[in-house]
């Protein structure tokens, strides 16, 4: 029995109009996330993984523009809907949290005031009733006192608290799929585990889908099922996190792991990933935009990008990628990414 | 933070910003056009009494009152001047006290304005106090009040005009440089071995001044409809000296009695000059905004 | 063999929600003692770091390393203590005084963000040329080329000295960042978070550069992050604090493997690790204890750490010694590794 996901996007293109020309944003990107289930799209600044979650809300900036795709979220196609039919999914199926909270949360609104508002919107809860169930939404987010803080403005709290009141607004209406962009950079890490706790345990008893993003492979790997890995606007690998870890194929995939500070014993271990990011603004792009950094280029890479599936569930976008490890060996230190 | 910043072409300061004012101007069509009229303006202000077809005080009373003609383009006054010589002439005056005057409350309400704003505590409390005072005050009628205490000369219009204008200043270079106070190159100059003089003049005033330049602009139109409207009332400029205000002032009159054109073309200069400031300063505005580079 | 730097009992003190000058002049003139309730933003503070070492100071916002930093390198002046520099007391020189001061190239900072600590009008050039100007008096050819050894020395390309901030990418701004700090040569580097705002792949190439350089000049480093795995790889030792204090101290690897504090033990346990799932976590619990005016008898820690016992609210634990380890609990002894007790 195939169970329809709860979210999926198809060949996602995207484009922004700058001074220079149309810079193509995202290029066929595509994913799934099941229902109840947790992914993280990860990559670092430039990767598009951001302009993808407010493409599918519908919140790109006006310089951006879809150009292809669909992202069906229950047989409803986000990018083609009539404003009406998105109104009514946004915020009910649909929510998303962001990066810095105080920002994100209107400064001359109390925060109480704020989630009742969903409530009322959205969760088809009378006006008189919504003020307590706001309180109470507040208190399910780990907010303490929460009747008086109920009263209280977004500029009064810390940032780990209004983290937590914007996951209250988000989670009001119990939506069944719930954006996490960069919820907790700027937060302290251990706040970041309490927030995070609080997201999954939510997710779990709402049965909700989540898509988490972050710059941040480990944070990444610890929080979900599956990682997508983005660089500079394509999906180049998509695997359970086990997997990912263990058998990267992609070798950006290989460097991002080898780069990051935990997966070292010393600092001379840590490999830096050769070259840079493409200036997205060339009409020449080669079609693999990792191909000009990647030390296992070949001439097969100059062919459109390919979407193998090298072992179930886990995929990737190269034509030339990483031998399978032998069974047992662990991959997490540094693997040598050779051109062999 | 993508690294697509890392390629981006220019190299000096200058290069690039003449590229972006040239794009900002391109881009907005309107800017354009400001751009132009300012350069009219100033080529009427620099050359103007040279070109000018007639004698701006010559008054020839057989001539008087004369509507526009192909001879006298903008019609003559109750004297007999020829109106279009006058306009145009008039032209120096009135930019030369509105450049003058601007930079004087530049010199003056920028540099204590951004002293406030950069040390607080007393010189803070001090200018504030100052802005205020002049603030309480109906600004035009203020001006009124230094020029009739003063005398009726144009310096004193200068003056006056600058006075009126020191709390604006004052008030945006305060709040920048307070802004600015504790930036991290701050920190890292006082690191570096800068004095807290070395910090505000070297450090903290570049990056205010573009954002004056743009008050300035749009400071300039305000001038010169001050000084015509002081010049208006009889306080300013005097006759017989052609200056804008006092040409509508002159003309004034004559509207009822069907001569119209004395008091239009003066008129018409003032509102396009204005006009032709105010939309420089938002170009200004739109070229030194850092939001708008990149 | 002297130190490079000795802090002791160092401590720094804000007012808060201190009124105009008005009430302050009244008051100074009805003879009321000046009680504001304070922030205790460092108390009682001391640590020491030697030549060459690289020390790590570890706490999470609100712990008080950024005034302690800001302190150290002489920007603020501090309430009490001492920070000794080799053996020149710096406490005496107010720190408005101290940018002519002889030793104010002797520390020098890397700032977090290096996009806000470059002037946007300076270029690059500039930017790296401006403590050369005023601390080593370099003019003219002598200065061009020092700034363009820096420069190679950092792995700043040379075209690139021409330009602005905003035109530069985030790993080359932090480049910027580290050559004005380390032109001229000072004895103590301190590195606010130098990498916090950039990309993975960048921060390794920076990181290695960073180390790179103390073996070429021979600084000692203090760096602070609330990164524990970046300071796990750099630095020898490290500091841990809390709201104002420190609570642990030893070497990093060491800390990081054992940690004996229990804010240590739930800051270590709540990093993010590959291949784990977070299951099991140690949680903090509740909101930190208040930092004005904290009851100098209850421990700082109190109310969130998973034990509190009455000994917990009697007595501040003060920070004791273990072999090369410091802690400030009374329950370290149950936290000790072997090889230690």
């Amino acid at each position: 029995m195939i169970v329809a996901p709860a979210l999926s996007v198809e060949g996602l293109s995207v484009d922004f109009r700058t001074r220079a020309g149309m810079v193509r944003a995202l290029d066929n990107v595509s994913f799934s996330v099941a229902k109840g289930e947790t992914i993280a799209l990860v990559g670092e600044s430039g990767s598009g993984k951001s302009v993808t979650a407010y493409a599918v809300m519908g919140i790109l900036d006006p310089a951006g523009r879809v150009s292809a795709g669909r992202a069906v979220l229950g047989g409803l196609d986000l990018l083609s809907a009539t404003p009406s039919q998105l109104a009514e999914v946004r915020g009910r199926e649909i929510a998303m949290i962001f990066q810095n909270p105080r920002t994100a949360l209107n400064p001359i609104r109390t925060v109480g005031r704020q989630i009742a508002d969903v409530l009322i919107r959205h969760g088809n809860v009378p006006r008189r009733e919504a003020p307590e169930q706001a309180v109470e939404m507040l208190r399910s987010v780990g907010i303490t006192d929460p009747g008086r803080r109920a009263k209280a403005y977004p500029f009064e709290m810390s940032g780990g608290m209004c983290q937590r009141v914007m996951i209250g607004i988000a989670l009001a209406a119990k939506p069944s799929l719930l954006i996490a962009d960069e919820p907790t950079t700027g937060l302290d890490v251990t706040t970041q585990a309490v927030i995070m706790d609080l997201v999954n345990d939510l997710a779990k008893e709402l049965g909700m889908a989540t898509i988490f993003i972050t710059h941040d492979l480990a944070l990444a790997g610890q929080r979900s099922a599956r990682i997508v890995v983005m660089h500079a606007g394509h999906v180049v690998e998509n695997a359970p996190t086990k997997d990912l870890y263990e058998q990267p194929r992609h070798p950006y995939t290989a460097e991002l792991i080898a780069a990051t500070p935990d997966s070292a014993a010393s600092l001379d271990e840590l490999a830096s990933i050769p070259g840079s990011l493409p200036d997205l603004r060339r009409t020449d792009l080669p079609p693999c935009r990792y191909s000009e950094r990647c030390p296992r280029k070949i001439a097969a890479c100059a062919q459109p990008l390919p979407h193998a599936e090298l072992d179930p569930g886990h995929m990737v976008a190269c034509w030339h990628p990483l031998p399978k490890r032998p069974k047992g060996a662990t991959a997490l230190g540094a693997p040598k990414v050779s051109a062999a | 933070m993508t690294d697509i910043a890392a390629t981006v072409r220019p190299a000096s300061g200058s290069a690039a910003m003449l590229r972006h004012a040239r794009y900002v101007i391109g881009e907005n069509p309107v800017t354009g056009l400001a751009f132009g009229l300012f350069v009219l303006i100033v080529v009427a202000a620099v050359i103007g009494p040279w070109i000018v077809p007639f004698d701006p005080l010559a008054s020839d009373t057989v001539v008087a009152l004369k509507p526009p003609t192909l001879v006298h383009w903008f019609g003559t006054d109750q004297l007999g001047r020829d109106v279009f010589s006058r306009v145009v002439v008039a032209t120096r005056l009135d930019f030369i006290i509105a450049v003058a005057s601007v930079a004087l409350v530049f010199l003056m309400g920028g540099l204590a304005g951004v002293a406030a704003g950069y040390f607080g505590g007393w010189t803070d409390r001090i200018v504030s106090r100052i802005a205020d005072t002049i603030m309480a005050f109906p600004l035009f009628v203020l001006a009124m009040g230094i020029v009739a205490a003063l005398g009726n000369t144009v310096q004193n219009i200068i003056l006056a005009t600058a006075i009126i204008n020191f709390p604006l200043y004052a008030r945006i270079a305060r709040a920048e440089a307070n802004i600015r106070r504790e930036a991290g190159y701050v920190e890292a100059a006082r690191l570096s071995g800068n004095t807290e003089w070395r910090i505000l003049t070297f450090h903290i005033l570049p990056n205010v001044f573009p954002l004056m330049v743009v008050q300035m602009s749009l400071t300039m139109g305000y001038a010169i409809l001050n000084a015509a409207g002081l010049s208006f009332i009889g306080l300013g400029v005097r006759a017989p000296t052609p200056e804008w205000g006092i040409m509508v002032a002159e003309g004034a009159a004559n509207i009822i009695s069907g001569e119209w054109w004395i008091a239009f073309f003066p008129g018409a200069a003032l509102m396009v000059a204005v006009f032709c400031f105010n939309l420089l300063g938002d170009g200004l505005r739109d070229m030194v905004d850092p939001r708008r580079r990149t | 063999m002297t130190a490079l730097l000795d802090v002791a009992e160092f401590s720094k003190l804000f007012p808060v929600g201190g009124p105009g000058a008005w009430s302050r002049l009244k008051r100074r003139f009805s003879g009321e003692a000046e009680n504001l309730p304070k922030v205790y933003a460092v108390d009682n503070v001391s640590f020491v770091i030697e030549k060459g070492e690289t020390v790590g100071l570890v706490g999470e916002s609100g712990c008080g390393k950024s005034t302690l930093v800001r302190a150290l390198t002489r920007l603020i002046d501090q309430s009490d203590g001492s920070v000794k520099l080799g053996t020149r007391e710096l406490s005496l020189t107010p720190s408005r005084e101290f940018a002519r001061d002889p030793d104010r190239a002797r520390i020098q900072m890397v700032f977090q963000d290096a996009g806000e600590s470059v002037n946007p009008r300076f270029t690059a050039f500039d930017a790296i040329a401006d403590p050369l100007r005023r601390l080593r008096n370099l003019q003219g050819k002598a200065l061009k080329e020092r700034v363009e050894l820096v420069a190679t020395q950092c792995g700043l390309p040379l075209p690139f000295l021409t330009r602005f901030p905003h035109q530069l990418s985030g790993g080359q701004r932090a480049r910027v960042g580290i050559a004005r700090a380390m032109a001229v040569q000072p004895d103590l580097l301190v590195l606010d978070e130098p990498t916090a705002a950039l990309d993975v792949s960048v921060q390794v190439v920076i990181l290695q550069l960073l180390q790179q350089l103390k073996k070429e000049y021979g600084m000692s480093y203090l760096f602070v992050s609330h990164e524990l795995s970046v300071v796990r790889l750099l630095c020898d030792r490290v500091l841990v604090m809390y709201l104002g204090k420190i609570v642990e101290s030893g070497p990093a690897a060491e800390v990081f493997e054992h940690p004996l504090h229990p804010y240590t033990q739930a800051l270590v346990a709540a990093v993010p690790r590959f291949g784990d799932n977070a299951n099991g976590r140690l949680r903090l619990m509740g909101e930190p204890r208040s930092p004005i005016d904290p009851d100098p008898n209850v421990c700082r820690f109190y109310g969130r750490c998973q034990r509190g016992t009455d000994a917990c609210k009697a007595t501040m634990p003060a920070l004791r010694q273990f072999g090369a380890r410091k802690v400030a609990c009374h329950f370290a002894e149950e936290f000790l590794p072997p090889s230690i007790s």
